[in-house]
């Protein structure tokens, strides 16, 4: 605690947020990639203590967001053909087509909410005559335990056990928003937590080809405020580098023993993401030597699409083009009990940030 | 009271069936815990007097795990309603208490219970003067549910209400925030989360008392802020009377452990819950004196004063964060989900 309260501090925040408005001529539009520095940004009350010329754009790295809603239905219908199905307790309140997880819970299901999917490995043990499902969502942040418990399954000859899959990688999806044609932003900051496992080299590439700054940052106020200063010094010098905030805890080649797992289990394959549609080689599939642990190969779920509701718009949402207050339904009929779309659910996801935080709605 | 003198080892539906088990069950356990002058009449009811208006108030414990760090089930279930009753501004004298008891329930747990209401109660000077014991099949409860209706005097100088809340008035809480919810927390299973955090489950009725005794009409509002959290009942508050509510998020009293696991469980702290902690809504000419007399009692020791009513942001809570920044506090809408990464 002693360290989280240095990176809250008063003093050290404020003296960064002034250097930032004595550098700031012009305008900036910087994406922060990660839900989790969206949260912060607004319950800290970041967003209005910048300068009125930089201007903070929320990206898609909100897991619960990007998920697609195929998957949610997938996952129901697991829980309804009596499988035991365990997830991460924020996925458990986003819509399906036709109801949540938790609702399915409610009419009968056995739902687990878990920290870890290791723990779903334990509950197959403990339930030999049942099937038991891990939802695995994420970014690349989650996928190392979601392989280790693959791997854990085999080592233990559990065969009861597999995973739903569902994950999804940063730096492609950079690349989308950028080749989008409506996109206007001039810099990054790059999530701290998945360049912790995967390190920073991919994101040289990106750099280069689009001309852009990106700083790896962290999700503490003076982090978060750091990583703008950062952005906006080199907009304001004509640079785009690639720098890391974050280096008390993200290493150039990240977490390599990590990385290892996630190499075995899966391998990158196209992913769809909800909102935003199919970007190829976005995502981890799992490999052909471990697909009897993907649930998706191991039951017959048969599946019809649903459209997502029309009067949704977080697809614009999680690429940044317009920002929750700017959503016609925000706040009247998309409220987080009524949700119409993820991003107003998930403790990580952008709307849901504006609805309980943002000091934007005080009148 | 020894377990081989009640002569089973587990509640079955027997015990509920109203016939001789159940008078077994009553007799050796209950009657003769709880025993009283209302009580000891065996009859379907209490008759009972009271001078002038009363408070009444009923709650429902449904907890699990129903032994866990600082408390169980039974002290819950008077701690909860006492502290109900003397959050209207009553001094709390009677309670209520029904079991239902899923079959299966040990003996020797239920007694441990029983026991722990007994102690309780003694502790927050009221009497058990009526109850109920049902028992359900396996799998239709979860162990124990346990009511409590509980019944109080008002006291004379007493006067609270919602409407007499004015701009200016100030906030203050009596303790640390979100330990009982972390407690549970950390007892869960499959939560991998172990910590020496306790349940700040406690009777507040006799603080509540000194300071009506001391501030009467000064006094404009008691809450405990239980499930749901500060951050909630603080909205409703906001809601009731059309003002705003402001806070300072570095005078919230939290203790260090349980914003660490707060932190590593992506909980809010303010939306957890408590059952320890009341909120006190006090006219500005009292606020040091009613500051002090808290931290001078073993119930407030880290009282503090946390914000104050404003006619800025109608309906609404906002908190400056540590950093200087503000933020709504909006209602809880489910329960708090743990986040993903």
């Amino acid at each position: 605690m002693k360290y989280l309260n240095e990176y809250r501090n008063f003093e050290a925040t404020k003296k960064v947020l002034d250097e930032i408005h004595k550098i700031t001529t012009s305008r900036w539009n910087i994406m922060e990639i990660c839900g989790g520095q969206t949260h912060s940004l607004v319950k800290n009350g970041i967003l209005e203590l910048l300068p009125e010329k930089v201007r903070m754009i929320h990206g898609p790295g909100c897991p619960v967001c990007v998920t697609p809603l195929n998957l949610i239905d997938k996952a129901i219908e697991l829980l309804e053909q009596g499988v035991i199905v365990c997830s991460f307790g924020d996925m458990i309140r986003v819509p399906g087509s036709k109801k949540s997880l938790l609702e399915a819970k409610a009419l009968g299901g056995d739902l687990r909410i878990l920290y870890s999917p290791i723990e779903a490995v334990s509950i197959a043990k403990q339930n030999p005559d049942k099937e038991v499902v891990f939802f695995a969502v994420g970014f690349e942040t989650t996928a190392p335990a979601n392989a280790l418990s693959v791997l854990h399954a085999e080592k233990e000859g559990i065969n009861n056990y597999s995973i739903l899959a569902s994950h999804v990688l940063v730096p492609p999806a950079m690349e989308a928003i950028l080749d989008d044609e409506l996109c206007s932003i001039d810099g990054f900051l790059a999530a701290g937590h998945v360049c912790a496992i995967m390190g920073i080299q991919e994101y040289y590439p990106l750099v280069d080809k689009y001309k852009i700054p990106i700083i790896v940052t962290g999700f503490e106020p003076l982090d978060l405020v750091q990583g703008i200063y950062m952005a906006v010094k080199q907009l304001e010098e004509g640079n785009y580098k690639l720098e890391n905030q974050y280096a008390r805890i993200v290493k150039e080649h990240g977490n390599e023993a990590a990385i290892d797992i996630i190499k075995k289990v899966f391998e990158v394959g196209n992913r769809e993401w909800r909102g935003i549609g199919e970007i190829p080689n976005s995502g981890y599939i799992i490999k052909e030597a471990y697909r009897k642990y993907d649930a998706e190969s191991k039951f017959n779920i048969c599946y019809i699409k649903v459209p997502e509701n029309s009067n949704c718009i977080a697809g614009e949402i999680l690429k940044g083009i317009k920002k929750p207050n700017q959503c016609n339904q925000f706040s009247k009929t998309c409220k987080p009990a009524n949700p119409l779309g993820a991003p107003m659910v998930s403790s990580e996801g952008a709307c849901a940030a504006y609805y309980h935080f943002s000091n934007n709605l005080i009148d | 009271m020894n377990i081989e003198d009640i002569g089973f080892e587990t509640i079955n539906l027997g015990h509920g069936s109203g016939g001789e088990l159940t008078k077994i069950l009553l007799d050796k356990i209950i009657f003769t815990t709880f025993s009283n002058p209302f009580l000891d009449q065996k009859h379907d009811g209490s008759i009972v007097k009271f001078n002038g208006k009363i408070a009444i108030s009923t709650d429902s414990f449904v907890i699990t795990p129903i032994f866990f760090k600082g408390g169980d089930i039974g002290s819950l279930a008077v701690h909860g309603t006492v502290n109900d009753v003397a959050m209207c501004g009553g001094i709390p004298k009677y309670l209520s208490l029904a079991f239902i008891i899923e079959e299966g329930l040990k003996v020797s747990e239920f007694i441990q219970i029983v026991q722990s209401i007994k102690k309780t109660a003694d502790e927050s000077g009221v009497l058990i003067i009526t109850g109920d014991t049902k028992v359900v099949e396996r799998g239709k409860g979860d162990k124990i549910f346990i009511n409590t209706t509980g019944f109080g005097e008002i006291h004379p100088k007493a006067n609270i209400s919602v409407h007499n809340i004015k701009e200016g008035d100030k906030i203050l809480v009596n303790g640390l925030i979100a330990q009982h919810g972390m407690a549970i927390m950390s007892e869960r299973e499959g939560l991998q989360f172990e910590s020496n955090i306790e349940s700040d489950s406690t009777n507040l009725n006799f603080l509540v008392q000194d300071l009506l005794d001391q501030f009467g009409g000064k006094i404009k509002l008691f809450r405990d802020p239980t499930r749901g959290g500060l951050g909630t009942v603080l909205h409703e508050i906001a809601n009731d009377i059309s003002k705003g509510v402001f806070l300072k998020e570095e005078f919230i009293p939290l203790e260090r452990q349980v914003a660490a696991g707060c932190e590593m469980l992506g909980l809010d702290p303010m939306y957890v819950a408590n059952e320890g902690v009341f909120l006190v809504i006090v006219d500005p000419s009292v606020v040091t004196e009613v500051l002090a007399l808290m931290k001078n009692h073993e119930k407030g020791k880290n009282a503090a004063l946390i914000g104050e009513i404003t006619s800025e942001h109608p309906n609404k809570v906002v908190m400056q964060s540590l950093i200087g920044g503000k933020r709504i506090v909006s209602p809880l809408v489910g329960e708090q989900l743990p986040r993903i990464c």
